[in-house]
């Protein structure tokens, strides 16, 4: 492969066309097709900001304002919504969110790279095999499993706990870390390892002080997204989240509260709370997004190159 | 030293692995062979049906009806939001000044990037609430608020995105759309920006146009890329549950009168709502069996000889 396409290609020879060119139709062209290209690419950037900027900005306003028209200025910029959205639940479906996530990524990241080095580096009876086992998994939709998940969980009686919750995310993420960080412990060079081995450390402690360490680049995108995935998972937590009995506590995550209160909107309207909660939902990831923008993009379309 | 490397990778296994068939290996079988019964999950009785939830599903009208849906889907959200990356790709990468010989990109294409993926990053029950708003019937809602402006719609009787039968699954597949355009637009970009320049150059001493150089030179060397996008995205079409039981009415959505169903609604108000496990169990297989379907007739499909380069 040669130099990818910059931004600034020095000027290339202008095309040899069929219809007499008349003078300076070569830049009317390109300025033409500048400003095109630039309204639509503007146009969709529109289309993506404009109404995420306009629920923030309804979550200042009055459910009367909300519902009386899609224009004009909140009133009052009265950052207590927030607050009462807080209170509301979403501090609630924040906390679980973030204690199922504190285990259940680290975890992930821990066995999945334990398994994809194990089967990248080492020969034994049967790893081809367990390599597609684990590979296989992503084909599958997760509706497949879901019926005998629920009462497999039930039965180890693990609904609506956050210890369950968490396995099930684990065992969940295993395909795509797996697939992801096998691809990465192969490039890694062998010598630094061999020269581990002869300073005589363990088998594990290579892996753990050698290996690991060099392997951060890839663990460090396979972990956004697998946090990105996992704090927007919806379908699991609906299945084995639900409150088995009355004075069982409610321990939603966000995505499922979020929905919660939107579905409670039909009985006592409070929609500059629901706004909140999403504003509040949004924060987060928009941190995560921006801070590691390349990471993420390059994790996320990475996943589809299998 | 042999016997300690076989006891580390045994160590090393042992726990990714049976988290792994607890949890997702050990139910996919299970469904298989739950879909033979008439297991309804509150005892362990259940006996054996044979395949009659099967032909009890293909009578199940609103079944049928959601996989039409899902195949309406299918059809359609690859198609548009493939168009639209391209398209959006394109202009990143080569709809630059003409001074450059149409192979520079527009300025400020990493700005565009950063915020045309940015949906990617949410979650769909934000983007569920976030329509759900937009789409509001009355002069509220963001699209009725700007057609009532714009003097296109009666002030008296808004659109109903979600509850006019014939709107709502294009209201959805926009949601859809909105979302994924810029994902791919990433993946196209990358694939684009791995096309050697000269490729270009030489097209341009030839005297190609830009749509010359579009369909002759970029579009089949992204082929690999557009087969993975398309892939993908008829899977995403093939489930569609979390927009449609958020956005939609009814028990786990499909409302307007089962007009928006899709497979995996049908199925999770069977389970959750109807308790019939058994018969849900057999809507998985058939989903899993659409899905594999859908991935190796579009794998065939588009298959085109590879160019190297």
């Amino acid at each position: 492969m040669s130099a990818p396409i910059k931004e600034s290609a020095p000027p290339a020879p202008p095309a040899v066309r069929k219809a007499p060119a008349r003078p300076g139709d070569e830049r009317s062209e390109g300025v033409v097709l500048n400003v095109f290209s630039h309204g639509f690419l503007a146009l969709w950037a529109l289309l993506i900001v404009l109404p995420l900027l306009w629920l923030v900005l309804s979550s200042f306003k009055t459910d009367a304002q909300i519902g009386g028209s899609a224009f004009g200025w909140p009133e009052n910029w009265d950052l207590g919504v927030f607050s009462r959205a807080w209170d509301k639940g979403i501090g609630d479906y924040f906390v679980n969110t973030v204690i199922v996530l504190i285990f259940s990524v680290p975890l992930t990241m821990l066995f999945g790279s334990m398994a994809a080095y194990v089967l990248a580096r080492y020969r034994f009876w049967g790893n081809r095999f367990l390599y597609y086992f684990f590979v296989a998994g992503a084909m599958f939709p997760v509706f497949l499993a879901l019926v005998p998940l629920f009462f497999m969980v039930k039965r180890l009686d693990m609904l609506n706990t956050y210890q369950g919750l968490i396995l099930v995310y684990v065992a969940y993420s295993m395909p795509f870390t797996v697939f992801f960080m096998h691809a990465f412990f192969r490039t890694l060079p062998t010598a630094v390892f061999e020269a581990a081995i002869l300073d005589g450390a363990s088998h594990s402690r290579a892996f753990f002080q050698v290996m690991l360490p060099m392997a951060k680049p890839g663990l460090l995108s396979v972990g956004i997204f697998n946090t990105l995935g996992q704090w927007n998972q919806f379908i699991l937590p609906t299945v084995l989240m639900q409150p088995q009995s009355g004075d069982d506590p409610e321990r939603y995550v966000l995505t499922q509260g979020l929905i919660q209160l939107q579905q409670q909107q039909g009985y006592a309207s409070d929609l500059p709370v629901l706004f909140a909660g999403v504003t509040i939902a949004m924060i987060p990831m928009l941190v995560v997004y921006l801070s590691f923008q390349r990471q993420v993009q390059a994790g996320l379309t990475s996943a589809t190159l299998k | 030293m042999r016997k300690g490397q076989y006891r580390f990778v045994a160590g090393f296994l042992v726990v990714p692995v049976a988290l792994y068939m607890v949890f997702v290996i050990w139910p996919y079988i299970q469904t298989f062979g739950y879909s033979l019964t008439d297991w309804k999950g509150q005892s362990q009785e259940f006996s054996f049906v044979g395949l009659d939830n099967y032909t009890t599903l293909f009578k199940d009208d609103v079944f049928m009806g959601a996989i039409w849906h899902n195949i309406l889907f299918l059809i359609f959200i690859p198609a548009i939001t493939i168009l639209l990356a391209l398209f959006f790709a394109f202009m990143l990468n080569a709809g630059g000044r003409g001074r450059a010989g149409g192979v520079a990109g527009v300025a400020g294409s990493g700005f565009y990037k950063i915020v045309y993926f940015f949906p990617q990053v949410l979650s769909l029950a934000i983007l569920a609430v976030l329509f759900g708003a937009v789409y509001r019937s009355d002069s509220g809602g963001m699209l009725n608020g700007v057609l009532i402006k714009l003097g296109l719609v009666d002030e008296g009787t808004p659109v109903e995105w979600l509850n006019e039968p014939n709107m709502v699954l294009w209201a959805l597949m926009a949601v859809v759309v909105w979302h994924g355009v810029g994902f791919y637009l990433v993946l196209f970009s990358a694939a684009m920006q791995s096309i050697p320049r000269d490729i270009y150059e030489a097209a341009l001493i030839d005297g190609a146009s830009r749509a010359h150089t579009f369909f002759r030179i970029t579009l089949p060397l992204l082929w690999d890329s557009v087969q993975t996008a398309w892939v993908y995205l008829g899977i995403a079409a093939m489930d569609m549950f979390i927009l449609v039981t958020t956005m939609t009415s009814g028990d786990y959505g499909g409302g307007p009168d089962h007009h928006s169903e899709v497979m995996a609604t049908v199925m999770m108000r069977n389970f959750l709502l109807y308790g019939k496990s058994g018969y849900a169990c057999a809507m998985g297989v058939i989903m899993l069996l659409l899905t594999l379907i859908v991935s190796v007739v579009t794998l065939r499909a588009t298959r085109r000889e590879r160019i190297e380069f």
